[in-house]
């Protein structure tokens, strides 16, 4: 029996809805309209998704920041209340565990966003399995409080305006990555922050389960006469692409370590404090990062699948962790976990099989998509 | 969803109207439906010999790379190259786009399609 979120019976009922089997959810692929109509109208209005798989695991305590500093690369310390930050969590040996959105509820409460696929596998690490709960006294008291909470996100360039109207101006004033736990939202309480898996401006709803189909319906209502779309994993997926948002299980995993995947941005090598991994990541660093994700632009015409081999000339150098042709740039775009250190420039050719042709291909600048009117 | 009454159609979801010798393929408007948007057609070579049952097209839409199989053996005699910069005519008049036609070398196998009647029914079934 697959799950579902508090929302199913909501979009059930629209027609054209495809459900599929997401990682154990029965979720919207599409809607009506299809993946091309809700990405666009995401990349030029706003769109409305069920995130409510993604899981919420709550670390309450004294020392729940330290705690969490030691999980995860980026830099928790300097948080305030009121702000997210993404990072990964990294097993000992640098491998990926999951990415993550944190929340800094208060210095004692701190509210962790998982992959949906990833929830209990997190949940284990976080309060029994990882390094700091073998050693230390004063643990944290860590709950997996998935159930209880809905997730809507509200993504493209109108979403504040629509937001403004409809909450009032108050929401303007939420800035990139942080959030407010103080707008009712339809009447009910609920965090509302400013972050997004789409490469949009735009707000992520967290509720009670309970009040999910009455906010989703509530937004939609009011936004649907103006072309807002209710969005599926379809879309989800070619915006998050599109914008380089990795993907767990694509361009992060346990054998694919934060440093190859091009996000050391978000580990903080001179926090003031140790990280699981720390040590296994500066060694990868110091030893020379084995591969690098890069993006690519198909030359020859076809679609660049995730596992199709990567080559230049006869060597084969790496593979596709993921790739669509793009709705917003009408093109062919992989993004390739390739060799690292062989000199490979935006721009230069490689090759990627496809069936049983090796076809041409040439890196690219990535994102391959960028909005400029972030908040 | 609709199901084009003066065609034939295999339980991969082809359809296939037969014009003397030649046999046009198609995917029905139910493939298209499950594939959603169409954005690339690898399409076969011309002259090529291909069996019933072969692999000889694959179909990528936005979310999945979906094969589409020679409803009956013979030659490649027609490819529909305007798929290469239109390939969501397939999404817009499933019935209307052929993708490849081929020279039937055994005539025989095409009492092994459904009709049109039959096809609805196995629609139902799969559902």
């Amino acid at each position: 029996m697959l799950k579902r979120t508090p929302l199913y019976d909501v979009y059930k009922q629209y027609d054209g809805v495809k459900l599929i089997d997401f990682g154990g959810w029965e979720l919207p692929v599409q809607f009506e309209t299809g993946i091309i109509a809700e990405h666009m109208a995401v990349r030029k209005n706003a769109g409305l998704f069920d995130v409510s798989h993604m899981g919420e695991i709550m670390v309450e305590g004294p020392r729940a920041v330290e705690f969490v500093d030691y999980l995860v690369t980026n830099d928790i310390s300097k948080m305030n209340d009121g702000k997210c930050l993404y990072a990964l969590m990294c097993r000992p040996d640098g491998g990926v565990v999951d990415d993550l959105m944190i929340y800094r509820l208060s210095a004692e409460k701190i509210l962790i966003v998982a992959n949906a696929a990833n929830v209990e596998k997190d949940f284990v690490w976080i309060s029994s399995a990882n390094p700091w709960m073998q050693r230390e006294s004063d643990k944290p008291k860590v709950s997996n409080q998935s159930d209880r909470y809905a997730q809507i996100a509200f993504q493209g360039p109108k979403a504040n305006d629509y937001f403004t109207e409809l909450f009032g101006p108050v929401v303007d004033e939420i800035t990139f990555f942080r959030f407010r736990t103080d707008i009712p939202v339809a009447g009910k309480s609920c965090i509302i922050s400013r972050t997004g898996y789409t490469g949009e401006d735009g707000f992520e709803i967290y509720c009670n389960a309970d009040d999910a189909a009455d906010i989703w319906t509530f937004i939609l209502d009011k936004t649907k006469e103006r072309g807002v779309l209710p969005c599926g994993l379809g879309a989800r997926d070619t915006l998050r692409f599109e914008a380089k948002l990795p993907l767990y299980g694509h361009e992060l995993s346990d054998t694919i370590s934060p440093l190859e995947a091009n996000l050391s941005f978000f580990v903080k090598f001179d926090k003031h404090s140790d990280f699981c991994g720390k040590s296994a990541l500066l060694k990868q660093k110091e030893k020379g990062i084995p591969r690098s994700l890069r993006g690519c632009e198909m030359v020859d015409k076809g679609v660049p699948r995730e596992g199709y081999k990567v080559f230049l000339g006869d060597r084969e150098i790496g593979y596709v962790t993921s790739g669509t042709k793009s709705p917003m740039l009408d093109s062919f775009l992989g993004l390739v976990l390739i060799e690292r250190g062989i000199g490979l420039e935006i721009g230069d050719e490689i090759e990627i099989e496809i069936g049983k042709k090796k076809k041409r291909a040439r890196l690219a600048k990535t994102p391959f998509y960028k909005n400029t009117g972030k908040k | 969803m609709s199901v084009d009454k003066s065609l034939k159609y295999t339980e991969n979801h082809e359809w296939v109207k037969v014009k003397g010798e030649v046999a046009y393929v198609g995917i029905s408007d139910h493939a298209q439906e499950e594939l959603g948007d169409i954005v690339f057609v690898e399409l076969p070579e011309l002259d090529d010999e291909v069996s019933k049952g072969d692999e000889v097209v694959n179909i990528e839409s936005v979310k999945a790379a979906a094969p589409v199989y020679a409803p009956v053996s013979g030659k490649i005699t027609e490819v529909n190259d305007a798929l290469e910069d239109a390939p969501e005519t397939i999404n817009e008049a499933p019935y209307d786009t052929f993708i490849f036609a081929l020279e039937l070398s055994d005539a025989s196998e095409l009492d092994d399609l459904m009709d049109a009647a039959a096809y609805e029914a196995f629609l139902k079934e799969e559902e």
